[in-house]
């Protein structure tokens, strides 16, 4: 059934600081909404619980995507569109433009946030496992002060966080040291190209030093409670020769860390093969030089 | 309606749409779709899923593309709206509403009025679209009738590019 929105509020406090001072005074009242891609369709459907939500829209010191020679700043309210066209993005991460080129059609590229997605922590968020490879930290802020913390430890189970009642993620901070020689991979298997959910999600980068598996991260969508950094599985490919079978050698590994499940998009059974053969796919990339 | 609930009170949003001010007295979660529909009684938005997931709800808000059933009317509040009624200047039809009707490009015209802003979007962005551009430019705009092609036809004639086959 249809909500009715007279039993809900939506506040727009004027400032970010206004904003985190409503959250500091009362915390657990109010959720915030950024671009309304998600909570509106549990809103459209009636089945959004909060009552009290905060507008983040409008705050710009939020959607800066401010460059240093060390780092790139993300403000948490960039839009999908807003990643797909930045250049330094596209050059230095380029999975991230192109998990935000997946991201829904372009009308919710243009209103999703990646702060967004970040905090609706579905484990099927195509672009956190992009996030989760490249290393990236998180800067949350709150009236009380600001924190950075490794995106890695931010989800703690299907929909949880360590985000506290009064805080905000206030920017996505990701390392431009130099990546020479560094892969980058990302695949999504879905219905369907824009709009679908993924069954599937694997993003790697990683470089063939003389032959052998050298600094690989991989990170998987949809196949746990959260999007998972593959952490044994990228232990057990270090320093391996790409050349004799890693994905062997991997894929044992691989079936352990992961704990895929049945839904109403796929099969845990689908989800574990596909992922091994996404890995062996990346693997395969890995192994043979880069075309001129 | 249950009376137990407590009641939000209603606020003052102001926008544009299609040119002209707009002040409307609404709940702020109310839908931007449903505002523009009941209230500023623009019709041509259209409700298909709800969810985001079909287009055709879309409006072009603050120069960009976006589906009003997504955006709570709160965050329209100074916002530049435009409804396919603000596309035709006149008796003059935009380009692309000329280059839908020639091609046959709407059947049961439930989509349309989205997949013309989608495509108002793409031509901003892309003057001179190949088949792939258009079709990405229109991959969230849903058509259960025509099956795209005279869809695609119409877009690439209005820019004025010849699709390959």
């Amino acid at each position: 059934m249809r909500a009715d929105p007279a039993v809900y509020d939506l506040v727009a406090p004027p400032t970010l600081t206004d904003a985190l001072a409503l959250i500091a005074n009362e915390p657990t009242q109010w959720t915030p909404i950024a671009g309304g891609t998600d909570l509106m369709v549990l809103y459209s459907a009636g089945k959004l619980s909060p009552r009290k939500l905060l507008s983040l829209k409008g705050y710009r010191e939020l959607r800066e995507i401010l460059a240093t020679p060390s780092e790139l700043a993300i403000g948490a309210s960039t839009t999908y569109s807003d990643i797909r066209r930045h250049p330094v993005i596209r050059n230095e991460f380029p999975l991230l433009a192109r998990a935000a080129s997946w991201t829904g059609g372009i009308a919710n590229q243009n209103c999703g946030t990646l702060g967004g997605n970040i905090a609706n922590a579905s484990p099927a968020g195509d672009s956190l496992p992009v996030l989760l490879v490249y290393n990236a930290d998180l800067l949350l802020i709150s009236a009380r002060g600001q924190r950075l913390i490794p995106y890695s430890t931010f989800h703690t189970g299907y929909k949880k966080s360590i985000l506290a009642p009064d805080e905000l993620i206030h920017s996505i901070i990701l390392n431009r040291a130099a990546k020479i020689g560094m892969r980058h991979y990302v695949k999504k298997v879905g219905a369907r190209n824009a709009q679908a959910i993924s069954k599937v999600y694997l993003a790697a980068v990683g470089r063939n030093f003389n032959g052998r598996a050298n600094s690989i991260r991989l990170a998987a969508g949809s196949v746990g409670p959260t999007p998972i950094r593959l952490i044994k599985s990228e232990q057990a490919l270090e320093g391996i020769s790409l050349l004799n079978d890693p994905l062997a050698l991997a894929s044992k590994v691989l079936a352990e860390e992961i704990a895929p499940i049945d839904d109403i998009r796929s099969t845990a059974r689908y989800r574990s093969i596909v992922l091994r053969n996404l890995l062996g796919e990346f693997l395969g990339m890995l192994a043979h030089p880069v075309m001129p | 309606m249950s009376s137990s609930l407590p009641h939000t009170k209603k606020v003052e949003v102001r926008f544009t749409v299609n040119g002209a001010e707009r002040t409307v007295l609404v709940y702020p979660m109310e839908r931007l779709l449903d505002v523009l529909r009941e209230e500023c009684r623009l019709t041509g938005t259209k409700e298909g899923c709800g969810e985001g997931e079909c287009g055709s709800c879309s409006v072009l808000f603050d120069d960009v593309l976006a589906n009003s059933c997504l955006i709570p009317v709160l965050q329209a509040n100074g916002a530049r709206i435009v409804t396919i009624e603000g596309l035709a200047e006149n008796e003059h039809l935009h380009p692309l509403q000329q280059a839908f009707l020639e091609c046959g490009a709407a059947q049961c015209g439930i989509c349309t009025p989205g997949m013309i802003l989608a495509a108002v979007e793409l031509l901003k962005k892309t003057p001179r679209p190949n088949l792939e551009e258009i079709r990405e430019g229109l991959s969230g705009n849903l058509c259960r009738c025509t099956g795209y092609v005279q869809i695609f036809e119409a877009v690439a004639k209005a820019a004025g590019v010849e699709l390959a086959r």
